[in-house]
């Protein structure tokens, strides 16, 4: 489903390259849950905003069901991005100004489709997140665990094939981190969404599939 | 779609309030001083009592002679306009033209009081060219002029004046050392409708000195009622052919070789004034220019303004933008509803502008401060605010829109928008 091949990616600036990452191959089969770890800095969230079409590679091929991405403008890569993707933040980066079932509406806002049925989706997904009786609350009202549900929720609302999850317990205490854990688990056993994690947390990689690790921009074993 | 976008918008506004507070403060004001300058265009302008035709009227205001050594520009006077335009009256498509002064200043004595007067001499055809509301009597005729009559017709403002407002046809008034007996009596006309305000108008033939009937260049200016407001050019292009034939017949051919004037709209009439040096042929247009660079120019700053204050929202928000491309909205989609919210913020000012300048307008009406003036805010002028308020919008929002669809992404998503 995800095809990266020897995927890099260089910053440049007048003086200095850095290297973020280094000749990636990495193939994610539909229905996998994957984890990806290394140190600060090795390229984690770079590969997942690759992966995530947020930002293009400097050599190398990245392709998503079978279709390289290299050539797709604008409009295009916001078109996967809306109807393939979904993406969980560490930060949440909830928008503060909306209600939760707002929120949650985000990603549907960018398809065509009634608003009836848009907040008929929204609360849905709210509801398999465990937070039907939040929908007219405002993420400042909600404790750290509440807020990432409700970003799972905005992430799954467009039924996306794949999740991309930078660190999504990374701000929460162990308990609301395995909570969070259970919803990503329940999603790929029961929906088969494939899941790609970036996540410092050994417990959590543990329970993916395959543990994909970095160290200085490559991979190791 | 469009309600998520109002709802962002909104709820922006209320995130800073001061900066909303100047945005607005800035909207409002601007729209409100564009609005009172349209109001007084249109009061001037507009077709309105007794200018009602305005559509499909001309007039020729002004005459310029010029020589080698001297130019002499002034109103025509009655001896060119008899002689070379009251005769296009026969084309088929005016319908009547009428002769008129502008209007001067006389005194009247009354019961030992002093009372200035503007007054105007007219021929029987004013009164069926404008369409004076008359609220007592009837204007004087062609006739009236032509026996030498001493009739006239009054405003309202005259009447109470000289008759405590008691009903005045058949008394008699005197100005200018002469006695008249009314005829009629109007509603006042405003001060600023150039061509048609006075206090009173009496026939030509009254006028105290015959001299007047062979100059060329006097206090006299020609309005011609076209048939339809289409015929205007071809009766313009019809009159410069006239010119062109009396420029070989100039009284005094040796100091004056040139003849220029225009059958002008009151709007064209207005320009050639204000424009300076030599007249143009398009006054109108160039008018229209100059007014549309000045109202662009008093429009910059405030645009300069919300373009800044926008920028800066670019910090508040990147964000929501990360998170909203991350999601799947294009840099045209972002620029679509940053434009939006925009147009919310111009609207909300648009609206502040709009009550502010009806109470101004209001309030200037009931202080007296141009004669019988009535400006108001009618269907026609809030269609002019509206269209400038959006335009407002749209041009203060383009670039800002635009810089915030062009973050990338992972920058949003980190906060930065750079």
């Amino acid at each position: 489903m995800i095809h990266l091949q020897q995927v890099s990616k260089r910053y440049r600036t007048d003086r200095v390259e850095t290297t973020a990452l280094d000749n990636i191959n990495l193939d994610v089969a539909k229905g996998e849950f994957i984890s990806v770890m290394g140190p600060s800095g090795c390229g984690k969230s770079t590969l997942l905003n690759l992966i995530g079409l947020l930002d293009a590679p400097t050599s190398g091929n990245v392709a998503l069901d079978g279709k390289a991405i290299a050539r797709y403008g604008d409009r295009d890569l916001a078109k996967v991005r809306n109807e393939r993707l979904g993406f969980i933040f560490q930060q949440f980066h909830l928008v503060s100004d909306l209600s939760v079932a707002d929120n949650v509406e985000i990603p549907l806002l960018y398809r065509t489709m009634s608003n009836k049925e848009r907040r008929k989706s929204a609360l849905a997904a709210l509801d398999r997140v465990g937070l039907s009786s939040r929908t007219r609350h405002f993420p400042t009202q909600l404790s750290g665990g509440q807020q990432q549900r409700v970003a799972i929720a905005r992430a799954i609302v467009g039924r996306p094939g794949i999740l991309l999850a930078d660190e999504p317990t990374g701000n929460l205490d162990s308990q609301m981190g395995d909570e969070i854990m259970s919803i990503l688990e329940d999603l790929n056993a029961n929906e088969k969404t494939t899941i790609v994690m970036v996540t410092h947390d050994p417990r959590m990689a543990e329970k993916t599939h395959r543990v994909v690790r970095l160290f200085d921009g490559r991979q190791v074993q | 779609m469009i309600k998520n976008y109002l709802k962002v918008a909104l709820k922006v506004l209320g995130r800073r309030k001061f900066f909303t507070f100047i945005s607005l403060f800035g909207i409002s004001i601007t729209l409100l001083v564009l609005l009172l300058a349209t109001a007084l265009l249109d009061h001037v302008f507009a077709a309105e009592t007794p200018e009602v035709h305005a559509d499909r009227m001309l007039g020729v205001y002004r005459l310029m002679m010029k020589g080698p050594e001297n130019t002499m520009i002034s109103q025509p006077g009655y001896g060119f306009l008899d002689r070379y335009v009251r005769p296009m009256a026969k084309l088929p498509s005016i319908e009547r033209i009428a002769l008129v002064t502008e209007a001067q200043t006389v005194v009247s004595y009354l019961n030992g009081r002093k009372i200035q007067s503007a007054m105007r001499h007219a021929d029987g055809e004013l009164w069926r060219v404008l369409a004076f509301d008359f609220v007592e009597g009837g204007p004087f005729t062609t006739a009236d002029d032509e026996n030498g009559r001493r009739v006239a017709v009054i405003n309202e403002t005259t009447r109470e004046r000289f008759f405590a407002g008691q009903p005045a046809v058949g008394k008699t008034i005197e100005a200018d050392g002469q006695r008249f007996q009314v005829v009629g009596v109007v509603r006042d006309v405003p001060l600023l409708r150039y061509s048609s305000s006075a206090d009173l108008w009496v026939p030509i033939s009254t006028a105290k000195s015959s001299g007047y009937k062979q100059e060329w260049l006097g206090h006299f200016y020609a309005l011609i009622l076209a048939r339809r407001s289409a015929d205007l050019p071809q009766i313009k292009a019809e009159f410069q052919a006239i010119l062109r034939g009396a420029e070989k017949q100039l009284p005094d051919p040796k100091t004056f070789k040139t003849l220029t004037a225009g059958a002008d709209t009151l709007f064209e009439g207005a320009a050639r004034i204000f424009l300076p040096g030599e007249p143009v042929p398009n006054p109108g247009g160039q008018m229209r220019a100059a007014l549309l660079v000045l109202m662009l120019a008093f429009m910059l700053l405030p645009t300069i303004n919300l373009v800044n204050i926008n920028l800066s929202r670019i910090l508040d928000r990147a964000s929501e933008i990360g998170v909203r491309r991350a999601f799947g909205a294009s840099s045209r989609t972002l620029v679509g509803q940053f434009l939006i919210e925009n147009l919310v913020l111009t609207l909300i000012g648009a609206a502040i502008g709009l009550a502010l300048a009806a109470g101004v307008l209001q309030a200037f009406n009931a202080s007296g401060l141009i004669e019988h003036a009535h400006l108001q805010l009618n269907f026609r002028i809030f269609l002019y605010g509206l269209a400038i308020a959006i335009f407002f919008g749209i041009f203060s929002g383009v670039y800002p829109a635009w810089r915030m669809s062009k973050l990338h992404p992972v920058q949003a998503l980190r906060g930065r928008s750079v």
